[in-house]
């Protein structure tokens, strides 16, 4: 059962929204580096919420992720550098500065039922060579043939890779393998898989991705990223290793760049806490839960009720704001 | 009282929602809508309500031009130069919901006033029609180094036009948030939410000012303008409380529409067409008195 995958290491974006979007250069060269150096084909630099992220609804990025792109792609002679690009945040223009700074593949990313607004970035990411994917957020939030009735629209539009991201980290392994399954029968581009660990469900369901025939699978070292965190890289090529599969990737480096550049560097463990155990329980966007708990500090309520309010309101990715009106609401 | 002669280029939901709004104006009067598809539900309402209805586009409107004295282009970016160039060689007014922006941005309480003249004016976004008034009556206070935006609408909504030039709606917004609304920088963001029933247009400005304080003053501007507002959206509202921390201001705001055509949560479609018409509104009051002399 030998077979390739592509593992692509999302600490430089996913993780941005953990250390609120302050990752430095030198952060970033070395975690480039040591990414470089372990044989890791992709990994991701961008703002948390992708190019044009740094905002007040989601953070200012304390250095400039041109900036960030063009440090990470400077140490890479094997590995290379993707972006994340959300349509209606980040636009054509941003990702044309990408490339520039040294991007050589990108991932557009709409709400799991929004993929046409993303027809013109996929369209343009083909034209400028870049190894693109589509990327269907909150993948939990549609049925099975919504899915694919989705990721058919950005196959269409050029997409080499359709991933099904369960960015509220609220799927349980027979949810990927239903999705993941389905895909792999009516595409024909390759499918990848991206998880969050708010439910502990992360390695299960990359395992599930993995097994019902994803090739792109997303790990972030020490777990670093929003929420409780994605599938934990490291531990990701141990465990696909034990199961027979090639990875091509050398653990001790990667562990020692988990260890030694991205442990330093973590503002908080990726504990799996009463928010971010909310956000996989509710179905809420990873990356409201800072956010929430800012605003139940602010107001003096419970993270927790802002969190199941947010899901009951069916909230979807980059709905920020909708965390100051429903923390003062539940304040009155 | 004598009336300017509307015409409506486009007949989708924005076309055919100006149609109803500019019914109820005294000194507009619905005359022809223009299409280019014959069994459009736009061209068949209005055919039905007793107005004139072309179906071959702008080409077979330059044959008509004398039922019109005002256009609504309410069709593309791309079809607008075109549109525009005919109609105002003709001595016709053209109000533009497209993202073209021949002309210059209005937004009716802000800066109408300076454009009554314009043979062409452009109506931005409705996320800039929503948002912007905030921000203008914040820099009228105290200096705005930044603001963005962040409007959220239902995806039964967006219609294919929205959804291909997202990108447009973004650039639009930002830049207009810069000329009309004043912040030395500006950004915007769209979100389409799918949740059913449908969402109510909501949309929060962020805004970070120069230097800290003048709480009371800005709360009250800020209600003042809502009422501004309101006076042609009826359904604009503050959603929650303004949030000061530091220089950084939040305000949030929904615009529920006046279900028109497309029901009331297409607040975003409400705002466009209402500010439109308010900007032809007060276009035909300038223009009629100027004709008849009374100043």
């Amino acid at each position: 059962m030998k077979r390739d995958f592509t593992i692509l290491d999302v600490s430089l974006r996913d993780g941005s929204h953990s250390v609120r979007h302050a990752f430095t250069e030198e952060q970033v060269r070395a975690t480039a580096k040591g990414l470089n150096a372990a044989g890791v084909r992709y990994f991701e630099v961008s703002h948390g919420d992708g190019l044009g992220g740094s905002s007040l609804q989601y953070g200012f990025s304390a250095t400039d992720e041109l900036k960030l792109i063009e440090v990470a792609a400077s140490e890479c002679t094997t590995s290379e550098v993707a972006v994340l690009l959300i349509p209606g945040i980040g636009t054509k223009q941003d990702l044309q500065n990408a490339v520039k700074a040294g991007a050589k593949m990108v991932r557009v990313a709409t709400h799991v039922t929004e993929a046409d607004v993303a027809a013109q970035h996929i369209q343009l990411a083909r034209e400028l060579g870049l190894k693109t994917a589509g990327f269907l957020m909150m993948a939990h939030m549609a049925p099975v043939e919504k899915v694919v009735e989705q990721a058919k629209l950005f196959e269409s539009y050029g997409a080499e890779i359709v991933y099904v991201t369960d960015s509220a980290g609220a799927m349980l392994p027979q949810d990927v393998t239903a999705r993941i399954t389905a895909l792999r029968e009516e595409l024909r581009c390759e499918i990848g898989f991206h998880a969050h660990n708010n439910l502990s469900m992360a390695m299960a369901n990359t395992i599930a991705a993995v097994e019902a025939g994803a090739t792109f699978i997303d790990g972030s070292m020490r777990a670093l990223g929003a929420g409780a965190g994605n599938t934990q890289t490291e531990v990701m090529v141990a465990v696909l290793e034990k199961m027979g599969y090639h990875t091509g990737i050398d653990l001790y480096q990667l562990m020692n760049t988990a260890n030694h550049v991205i442990a330093p560097l973590m503002q908080q463990p990726q504990e799996i806490t009463g928010g971010s155990l909310i956000l996989g329980h509710a179905g809420v966007y990873s990356s409201f839960l800072l956010h929430a708990q800012k605003a139940a500090q602010q107001y003096s309520i419970d993270e927790r009720d802002i969190l199941m309010k947010l899901g009951e309101m069916r909230a979807v990715g980059g709905q920020e704001d909708l965390i100051y009106e429903v923390a003062q609401t539940l304040a009155r | 009282m004598k009336k300017l002669k509307v015409g409506i280029l486009g007949s989708g939901n924005i076309g055919t929602d100006l149609m109803y709004k500019v019914e109820r104006s005294d000194l507009l009067e619905m005359s022809v809508m223009i299409g280019i598809d014959p069994l459009s539900d736009g061209l068949k309402r209005a055919k039905n309500r007793g107005y004139e209805t072309i179906s071959t586009g702008i080409e077979g409107l330059a044959q008509h031009l004398d039922l019109v004295d005002i256009v609504f282009d309410a069709t593309s970016a791309y079809a607008h130069q075109t549109n525009s160039d005919l109609l105002t060689a003709a001595g016709k007014k053209v109000i533009d919901l497209t993202p073209a922006a021949i002309g210059p941005f209005v937004v009716p309480t802000v800066n109408l006033t300076e454009f009554l003249d314009k043979d062409n004016v452009n109506m931005i976004t409705c996320g800039g029609q929503a948002t912007i008034p905030i921000i203008h009556t914040i820099s009228r206070i105290v200096p705005v180094d930044y603001a963005e935006i962040v409007a959220t609408i239902s995806s039964r909504s967006a219609g294919p036009g929205t959804r291909a030039n997202i990108d447009e709606f973004t650039s639009t917004t930002s830049r207009a948030i810069e000329v009309v609304g004043g912040a030395k920088k500006g950004k915007a963001i769209i979100i389409l939410n799918p949740a059913e029933p449908p969402i109510i247009m909501r949309d929060t400005i962020h805004v970070l000012v120069a230097e800290e304080g003048h709480g009371e003053e800005i709360n009250e501007s800020i209600k003042q303008m809502v009422n501004a507002v309101q006076a042609y959206v009826p359904g604009y509202s503050l959603k929650a409380d303004t949030v000061f921390e530091g220089k950084k201001i939040s305000v949030f705001v929904e615009v529920e529409g006046a279900a028109d055509y497309l029901p009331a949560y297409a607040g975003n479609l409400d705002i466009m067409t209402a500010s439109a018409v308010q900007v032809a509104n007060e276009m035909a009051r300038h223009f009629l008195h100027e004709k008849e002399g009374i100043v």
